[in-house]
Parts: C-alpha cells; structure tokens; sequence
C-alpha cells in the first residue's frame, strides 16, 4: 500500500500498538522552554522521576526574556522566577540549556533548526503550539500541554491518537514573488479553510511553489499550520533542506549516510491516500491583511474591511464573532484596507523572524524613515540571526530608519515580556496571531508579512507592496 | 487526577465561536510555576474591566452560573496556544464538563490529563442545551446527558473514557511498557 510521508514517520516512531486507543510514539527531540515546562518538572520531583534521555532534550527562554539590554537585570520578578527555575531545572536534571545569555538563545523553533537540533524523518515535540514549525525540514513535529512534557521527559514517549492526513497543493507561480510571500501564502489557505480546517489532520503542503521556496519561507509556512487547526504540517525534505542543516552544530556526525536514507524514504508514495485535500493557486493572491480576531479574518490588501454577513455566508455565529471582531478592532465595514492607520509595527516571532524576512526588510526601508506616528520594533528571532544580520549591516540601515533593533525573544508576538502594546494600539504585526489582547490588553493586531509590516512603518498604513519598487 | 464522578449542575451558556486558549487565560498568568491561582485569572478580559471591576454582562458573572460545573459553549474552543494553563484554570473555577460541538486537538487533549470531561455534541443537541435553563445530569459511564426534557447520549474514546473513571495516571501506564520503550531504543536510527 502507498504511505504518505507522515504515515512513514509515524510507523517508524511506533513503540506500542494497541487495538482500541492511543498508540505510544518515541520521541526524538524534545524541546523545552521557561514557561511551559516549571510544572512538568515539578511533577517529576513530586513522583521521584528522572529525566530518561537528557541527550534529547533541548531548553531555551525565549517566552518572557526582555528585548531589551541583556546586561540588566530583568525588572519583571515574577519572569525572572520563572527564568531562575528554568536554570535550576536544566542543571539538576542535566540538560542542554540556551539560556539568556548563550549565543544560541532565541525563539525555540530559530534555533533548533539553525543548530541542526531540528533533523528530516524524526519526531519533535514541545509545549508550544508552533512546534509545527520544524515540519519544515520532514519533522513531525506538534505542540503538546504541559502534562505531555512531563510525560516525555518521564518516559521520551507520547501517546497519541493517530491524526489523520490533509495534501495542500500550493500551485502556480507568483507575478511578484518578492511583495507575495510565504506568509501570504498560508494567510490564504487559512483563510480558505478556516481555523479549524485541518483539525484531527497532519498537513503535507507540496507541489512546485513548495519546492521553490527557500528553507525559512517553508518554515513560516509549516509554523502557521496549528492556526488552520492543524496537528502538524509536513513538507518532504530535498536538496534544499539536506543543504540548510549541513555542518550545523547538532548535524549528527553521520549525517551523510542520514542524507541518503532520507533521499530514499521521506517522501509520499504515488498514489498514497489523503484523507483530505485542497490546492491553493498563488497565481493570483495578493498580499494578506488580517482585519479580525483570528488569522482566518484576513482580507487582500488591497480589498476593504469586509461587511459581516458577507464574510460569514450565512453561518450565525460567524457572523456574531465578525461583529464582535470589528468592534475590537475599530474598523468599519466597507472601508479600504489601505486607508487604516496603524501605531506600532512589530517585525518578529517564529513565524517571521530569520534572516531571509530581516534582509527583505531592509530592502525596503534603506535610506527611509519610519512615519512619526510609528513606533517599530525588530525582534530578531534568534542571537545567531542577530549577529548574522549585523556582519550584513543591516542594524545600521533599520536604526537608521528610526527601528528598534532588539534582543532575540517571542517580545511582542505574545507579549509576556514588557514588550506590549497599550490598550486602543493598532499594530501591524509580522507575528501568527491577532487574537482580542494578544499583543496586550485592548490591543489590535494585523498579521502581515515583513515586507508589508515595513512598508506599512514608513507610511503609517498598509500599502500594497507590489506598487513598490522592490528590486 | 481524581475520578471523574457524575456531574449534575446548570450549564453556564457561552455563545461564542472559536474561544482561544489567549481569552481562556491571558498571556499575562501564564508566569506562575505551579498549577493552581489560575481560576481567578479566567476568561480575565471578557469577565473584567480595565480597573478589574466584573463585567455584567459577561455569562460568568451572572450569580446564576456562579457554581457551575459544566460549560456550554460553540464550535473549536480551546484554538490557538497549547498552554494548559487553560484547563487549569477551567477545572479551578469549578469547571469538570466542556460541551461544544468541536474542540482544538491540543486543548482537548489537555482536558483529559486533567480530569476535565471534554463532550463533543452535534449542533442540534448543542442548541437544545443551550434553551435548556436547569440543572442536567452529566454522567459518563453511561454517556449520557439528561436534561428535565430528554436524555442526550455521546461518544467518547473507550480508552479516554477509562482514564477519566479511573483517574489513572498517564505515565504509570506509560512505565509499563518500559520494556518496549528500552527495546525501541536499541533498534531506532540515532540521530
């Protein structure tokens, strides 16, 4: 019978079968970070339980670090408790820690793939929902609670009820692939599909606009799966991916030989079955706008904030959020995308934060000036992506432009760092979520890509990228 | 994890789709180190003013859904971040059964791990509960849901469904199979 790629992994991960039930996986790599993982420990100490593979366990903090100058003291006491007791944690259970100020640190899911910890064919878990991120580079790879970390680091295993499979076929060439991105891309299949259209699924995103995507557009692509409900998203690794994570810190040392066996078996056979399948044609999308309270209120930029009953086709409760969104928002139904004023922009997160999103950005913003009424932060994703971006120049050309160049960390995506937005502030965001409050109490975000968060800094509204000279 | 015992109370009605982990718990309790002090926290923004008075006209301030144990609510609840924060504050609010129609894996997931009954119910029956205003009976072990007027039965995971009766701890089970795990190690590609 033909498997599809994650049917693949899955059976290579199985450790216990049964007939009714849950089946037992094994976990390859297990990623930890300050905010999800204090109780999870505190369950093993509680039940005199070890941690059974240290060697495959991996911690940063990334959630709650400031943004800001690394040799101050953190001012929040309570986020550098939690900092504290992540340290304490990692030492007395023997774990490889990131910690604040490694050279390694960073967003979870920057840093596991740049340091080769992120591997084609294996299972990786973490208690975050954007663990689909590593799905990129032909990991399965899903965010689990709290209680699950306990349970892998007791056990390196997870029980899980077998997910089953969704084919998005990304198809078609882009007119403008510079102001058309990959976060344009799955701002649209989101948008097609809702947000929980691909519930109970593990995503394989193929077909040829996959292929021509770089490494990191793949992961800003795999890493807003669990927005479409998603348990994971998956993309077969290529010559592309075996490149990326060639000679990185973490590559095992036989990593060639990994490299043939992955060539050969990472990939869905013909005729394999999906349970579900859509295809998404990039030749005509434009770049994506969120309007509303969750990524599946997205708009084109260039279409205007849409009347609820429109948007909701006739389901009830649609509507009801779409009315509820709008007033959140303080947006009036009917009125053009571009012609909304924003406060602050926010180019970060693990969905936008490497170097590719960086570069593209200073693209447009060289020699310009953010607008007056902009405040505009750039939260690299990881130290690495820092000091990569500063052998570049491109500190000098955002500071110039009157950005804030920071720290590496989640800062704004989701705000448990003092990096927030006040209540009434309108953001354009780089980030994966526009949820009410998620940037802040009574703030309001828009999930944009780097170029149209940029573009949107220097006119103080969203503009249509496409119109901009972007060679 | 306690037992989870047959549940009977009103239903406190949450007329919302797509209810996310972020407005279950904000991002701004999510720095304790424990497992408890987050019922206070729930559903923070939706049940406070900025001054942190309580808002009337939010369900859970209703003093008639005060001790509820069972929350009624719309399609995909518990979408977006995997905190199990989330069902923490739930169950410290009081709250042991969730009905909708449909719930985000990750948080439906975290219910059982925590002695929360996650029902997943058809509209239509979903609709009769929501135009129901007394008491129902929740009962597990039978699948069942009884209202003054009628007897709703659901579908759970057999498997599920006995971690919850039994109150069984997911790792013990798990160290069981301690054999098969070392066994795996052994013959698995290391990476």
């Amino acid at each position: 019978m033909p498997k599809t790629l994650f049917e693949k992994i899955w059976d290579s991960h199985v450790v216990v079968e049964q007939k009714n039930g849950p089946t037992l996986l094994y976990v390859d790599r297990h990623l930890i970070h300050e905010v999800t993982s204090p109780q999870a420990f505190d369950g093993l100490r509680m039940n005199k339980r070890n941690v059974r593979r240290p060697d495959l366990t991996f911690a940063t903090m990334d959630h709650n670090v400031p943004t800001s100058d690394r040799s101050l003291p953190i001012i929040d006491q309570i986020s550098a408790k939690q900092i504290q007791v992540l340290e304490k944690n990692c030492k007395e259970f023997d774990i490889q820690l990131f910690d604040i100020n490694s050279p390694n640190q960073g967003i979870v899911h920057v840093i596991s793939p740049e340091l080769g910890i992120t591997l084609p064919g294996t299972t990786i878990v973490c208690g975050d929902s954007h663990t689909s991120t590593h799905g990129a580079f032909g990991a399965l790879a899903f965010g689990i609670g709290t209680s699950d970390v306990e349970h892998v680091l007791a056990t390196q295993c997870i029980w899980m009820e077998k997910p089953k499979t969704f084919e998005i076929k990304i198809e078609g060439k882009r007119k403008n692939n510079r102001a058309v991105t990959a976060k344009d891309i799955i701002l649209s299949i989101i948008r097609q599909i809702g947000t929980s259209g691909g519930r109970g699924t593990v995503i394989e995103y193929s077909g040829e606009t996959i292929s021509e995507l770089t490494m990191e557009q793949r992961m800003t692509i795999c890493n807003m799966s669990i927005e479409g409900g998603a348990r994971a998203g998956l993309i077969a690794p290529d010559e592309k991916t075996f490149a990326y994570l060639k000679g990185r810190k973490y590559t095992p040392k036989n990593y060639d030989e990994l490299v043939d066996f992955w060539f050969e078996n990472l990939k869905s056979d013909p005729g394999a079955h999906f349970d579900k399948t859509f295809t998404l044609n990039v030749g005509t999308i434009a770049p994506q706008v969120s309007w509303g309270t969750n990524p599946a209120m997205t708009t084109d930029v260039t279409s205007i904030v849409p009347f609820p009953d429109e948007y909701a086709k006739g389901n009830q409760d649609e509507e009801k959020a779409a009315i509820r969104a709008l007033q959140y928002m303080d947006l009036k139904p009917g009125m053009q995308i571009t012609d909304i004023s924003i406060d602050r922009v926010f180019i970060g997160s693990c969905t936008n934060s490497r170097l590719e999103d960086l570069i593209e950005v200073s693209n447009i913003v060289k020699g310009k000036k953010v607008s007056s009424k902009v405040r505009a932060m750039i939260v690299p994703g990881s130290q690495l992506v820092k000091k990569q971006a500063e052998e570049l120049g491109l500190d000098k050309i955002f500071k110039e432009a009157n950005f804030e160049w920071r720290e590496s960390g989640c800062s704004m995506c989701l705000g448990m760092n003092p990096d927030i937005l006040a209540a009434g502030e309108r953001c354009a965001s780089t980030s994966n979520r526009n949820f009410e409050g998620r940037q802040g109490a009574g703030g309001r975000t828009h999930l944009v890509s780097p170029v149209m968060a940029a573009a949107a800094a220097l006119a103080g509204h969203f503009v249509d990228v496409r119109e901009l000279d972007l060679n | 994890m306690k037992p989870f015992k047959t549940i009977k109370s009103i239903a406190a009605p949450l007329d919302k789709v797509n209810v996310d982990t972020d407005q279950i718990i904000p991002k701004q309790f999510l720095k304790l180190i424990q497992k408890t002090g987050f019922g206070q926290y729930l559903f923070y923004d939706w049940r406070f003013t900025k001054d942190g008075l309580p808002k009337e006209d939010f369900i859970l301030n209703n003093l008639k859904y005060r001790d509820s144990k069972i929350l009624l609510t719309r399609d995909n609840f518990g979408c977006g971040s995997s905190r199990e924060h989330a069902a923490w504050a739930l169950l410290e609010f009081g709250f042991l059964v969730v009905i909708s129609p449909s719930f985000a894996d990750i948080f439906y997931n975290n219910c059982f791990k925590n002695g929360i009954l996650p029902i997943k119910l058809e509209n239509k029956k979903i609709e009769s509960l929501f135009r129901t205003d007394s008491e129902i009976e929740v009962n597990l072990e039978n699948q069942t849901i009884t209202t003054p007027n009628e007897t709703i039965t659901f579908e759970i995971d057999g498997h599920r469904k006995k971690t919850l009766l039994e109150g069984l701890d997911d790792i013990s089970i798990t160290l069981q199979h301690e054999e098969k795990i070392s066994q795996y190690e052994k013959s698995r590609i290391i990476y």
